[in-house]
């Protein structure tokens, strides 16, 4: 009837170059031992590009320049000729935001209309917040001094490739410390793009080091005894293995790790915009979102009528080409993830789950997992205990507010939670007893660079984002 | 979900017969999430509709218009002019559809009516004391009668908001019903004026009450207040209609007026219609736009789309 003619975004704005290098002290170098891997459009399995891969002396080297650029340049540098440099990194941002958003597209697989409208204003907009904190970091709460820490190693995942390298990079330069950023190596072009953005901002060499890998580079990243941060984002699994690593000696660590997030919808919740804020908690990102709403608690007496909507809605959604401006799901990141996916979900079904997509047809090519639901989840069903990590619902019923709380805060994670009610008492009641770092009430998946962003229990600890986003990065 | 429905149905039509049942019931809806309904209707606004689809939407959209004069200067003249360029928008290209109808004051529907008879462009006329509906309640329903003896096959009423807003629901609806009995088998639209009503959750129930009481439509205003239809608006009424039609099987249209001026816009109305309620809508019978300047945009959009060049406004018709 009224069919959307494709609208592709035009690929021609980014220059992919056929390989990559890795980007130490200002400049692309290659690796001393030669290694490399590709990255792949997961739409399509098309290769991008060649990255090479940083061995323990390609760490050693990275770590060296950012220890140097600390004793010498960014460390004694007044904190108002670092926020310049900062401003002007954010103000590059966004002019050349439209490349980045395709780039982040093609590498990663999420819909452009997200890359444009989220990822981008966030990651130019962390630039400027913490740009701002770069001079007035006496007045942040940490005491009249507080001082950096020094070399700062990031790990960061491959979710939001570019926005996690802002939320680790733009407090970490602000508080005076320099860094060896690792991305992940499904996503490394958006953190390589945005290496040349620290050239064109004349950022000093050696301040900010990217060494792209897999989990050996990450590794003795982290392990490096020249490192006096360790920040990571990722699976609960490897945030473990980085805790033990780190025991003991001086770095600083903080962690933010997976989720299993209750999205609680009360039977006097508004129900269209509840349904539409169930479908960004889990939807959003192909499900790709560490605090994504994973788990959706419906009142009994209005499951009924709120899965009715939700199936409806899911109905609308457009899954297929990301760069298509229409499209609102995009490919599964990684085979290794569509495979983890897929097995979560059949143990769903087999362990007697009723299992449900709207009809969609899904691409030949590339990596794709039609949006579903499960109803007649229990709490004792893995798909309600383990983070799945796509584009995959577990429904679950309650009677009270009560067992709302109590089912929400039943699960070893604690990083988000969403409340459903036009009762603003109940919001307050229910945010007091969630046991979570960040609680929306009648939204999800609402970010701002003001905001801090963390975890309880194994959901990891330390704050990003806001005034609290600096104190992993200050000697407080 | 089929049986549920069914015992709703007898259920619904009993509501109007006391005004605790009609305020239970208007009240007890879900309510709306302002901040939620908001970024769902900017969200949908995002839509790139390009090519084959938009010329596709252009079409839709001019059938869907509601061409309207609603001035004290209308004159026979102006209103039969605006009645020729109802059946022929673009004198250039014969391709293009007709509109949907046109729409002016009952004093103008015997001249409207000499040119549209036999046309299929429906004669639309504002009734019931438009636009502020304070009148009493014969001199309402002799000015739709009026109308509709004059050739009118489309009635757009206003509905009392000052007894809605004084939370008199039993009145509002009673003199819907009444308006619906004095048109006859023209269709009744119902106004909710939701600039007036303000707040989203009256709209919702503004929308129920309208439905309820039989209308046929449900259009968002009179284009005479300050803030005329909005997408967020419009799309708490889609909603309406989508919930109104699984609770009672009947379907009613939905009619955004006032402030629609350019292609873009319409196009974002049509995208709404499409995810919120789906095709069934998608047609002149069940969403209409009232608007005047929003047709030579879309002339103008449409000209573009088939000679790769646009022209200027001189080449598009001024009536």
């Amino acid at each position: 009837m009224f069919e959307y003619a494709p609208a592709p975004e035009s690929r021609s704005v980014v220059d992919i170059k056929p390989s990559y290098g890795l980007f130490i002290n200002g400049e692309f170098v290659d690796p001393t031992d030669g290694g490399s891997f590709k990255s792949i459009n997961p739409a399509s399995e098309e290769v991008l590009a060649e990255v090479a891969e940083a061995g323990a002396g390609d760490v050693e080297r990275a770590v060296a320049a950012a220890r140097e650029a600390y004793d010498k340049v960014w460390g004694p540098m007044p904190g108002r000729d670092r926020a310049k440099y900062l401003f002007r990194i954010a103000r590059i941002i966004q002019e050349r935001s439209r490349e980045l958003a395709v780039l982040e597209s093609l590498d990663n697989g999420k819909p452009i209309k997200e890359s444009r409208d989220v990822d981008l204003p966030l990651v130019a907009a962390h630039f400027f917040y913490y740009a701002g904190w770069a001079d007035k970091l006496e007045h942040a709460g940490f005491g009249a001094n507080p001082r950096p820490l020094g070399v700062a190693a990031q790990v960061i995942p491959w979710n939001f490739p570019l926005l996690m390298l802002a939320w680790k990079i733009a407090p970490a330069l602000a508080a005076g410390n320099t860094v060896v950023l690792k991305p992940a190596e499904t996503t490394p072009l958006t953190a390589l793009l945005f290496a040349e953005i620290c050239q064109q901002a004349d950022l000093p060499a050696g301040v900010v080091n990217i060494v792209t890998g897999a989990g050996d580079t990450g590794r003795a990243l982290v392990e490096h005894p020249g490192v006096d941060k360790v920040a990571f984002t990722g699976s609960t699994e490897v945030g473990r293995a980085i805790a033990r690593s780190v025991a003991g000696t001086r770095k600083k660590l903080t962690l933010e790790l997976g989720g299993k997030a209750a999205n609680i919808v009360y039977d006097d919740a508004p129900i269209d915009q509840a349904v539409e804020g169930i479908v960004n908690g889990i939807f959003f990102n192909q499900g790709h979102v560490c605090c994504a709403g994973s788990r959706l608690l419906i009142q009994e007496n209005v499951a009924d009528r709120v899965l009715e909507s939700l199936k409806r809605r899911m109905a609308q959604l457009r899954v297929g080409d990301p760069l298509d401006k229409n499209t609102d799901i995009g490919a599964i990141n990684s085979a290794a993830q569509l495979a983890r996916i897929k097995e979560l979900s059949d143990a769903g079904s087999a362990e007697g789950a009723e299992r449900w997509s709207p009809p969609c047809e899904l691409p030949d090519r590339g990596f794709w997992f039609a949006p579903t639901i499960f109803t007649g989840v229990t709490q004792a069903h893995r798909i309600a205990r383990e983070e799945i990590f796509g584009p995959v619902l577990s429904v679950l019923t309650f009677r009270t507010p009560a067992e709302a709380v109590e089912k929400a805060n039943n699960t070893p994670y604690g990083l988000s939670a969403g409340i459903w009610t036009d009762k603003g008492s109940r919001i307050l009641w229910t945010a007091d007893r969630l046991r979570a770092g960040v609680v929306w009430a009648n939204t999800f998946n609402k970010f701002d660079p003001t905001s801090p962003f963390g975890g309880y229990k194994e959901s990891g600890y330390g704050r990003e984002g806001g005034r609290h986003g600096l104190e992993g990065y200050l000697n407080v | 979900m089929t049986a549920t429905a069914t015992s709703a149905r007898s259920d619904l039509s009993e509501l109007g017969r006391s005004e605790t049942a009609l305020r239970t019931f208007l009240h007890g809806l879900p309510g709306v999430d302002q901040v939620g309904a908001e970024q769902r209707a900017a969200q949908l606004g995002t839509r790139s509709i390009k090519t084959t689809a938009k010329a596709q939407a252009i079409d839709l959209a001019i059938r869907m218009v509601d061409l309207t004069t609603l001035e004290g200067a209308d004159t026979p003249g102006k209103v039969r002019a605006l009645a020729a360029k109802a059946l022929r928008p673009d004198p250039a290209d014969l391709s293009c559809p007709h509109v949907g109808a046109v729409c002016v004051y009952p004093a103008m529907v015997p001249y409207v009516a000499e040119v549209l008879r036999g046309s299929g462009v429906h004669l639309a006329s504002v009734a019931t004391a438009f636009p502020s509906g304070q009148a009493p309640l014969e001199v309402k329903l002799a000015d739709t009668r009026a109308a509709v003896a004059a050739g009118a096959d489309e009635i757009d009423m206003v509905i009392n908001r000052s007894a809605f807003l004084s939370g008199r629901y039993k009145e509002v609806y009673d003199e819907i019903v009444a308006t619906k009995e004095a048109c006859g088998d023209a269709h009744l639209k119902v106004i909710l004026e939701t600039g007036e009503l303000a707040t989203y959750d009256n709209v919702r129930r503004a929308s129920w009450l309208a439905m309820l009481a039989g209308g046929d439509f449900i259009k968002t205003s009179t284009g005479k207040v300050p803030v005329a239809a909005t997408l967020p608006v419009s799309l708490v009424m889609l909603e309406a209609v989508r919930d109104f039609r699984a609770a009672t099987g009947r379907q009613v249209g939905v009619k955004p007026a006032g402030g629609i001026k350019t292609t873009k816009d319409a196009i974002k109305y049509l995208v709404m219609v499409n995810e919120t309620v789906g095709a069934d809508w998608l047609d002149p019978d069940w969403f209409r736009f009232g608007a005047s300047s929003l047709l030579n945009d879309l002339l103008m959009q449409r000209t573009k789309l088939t000679t790769g060049v646009y022209s200027g406004p001189d080449y598009f018709t001024l009536d």
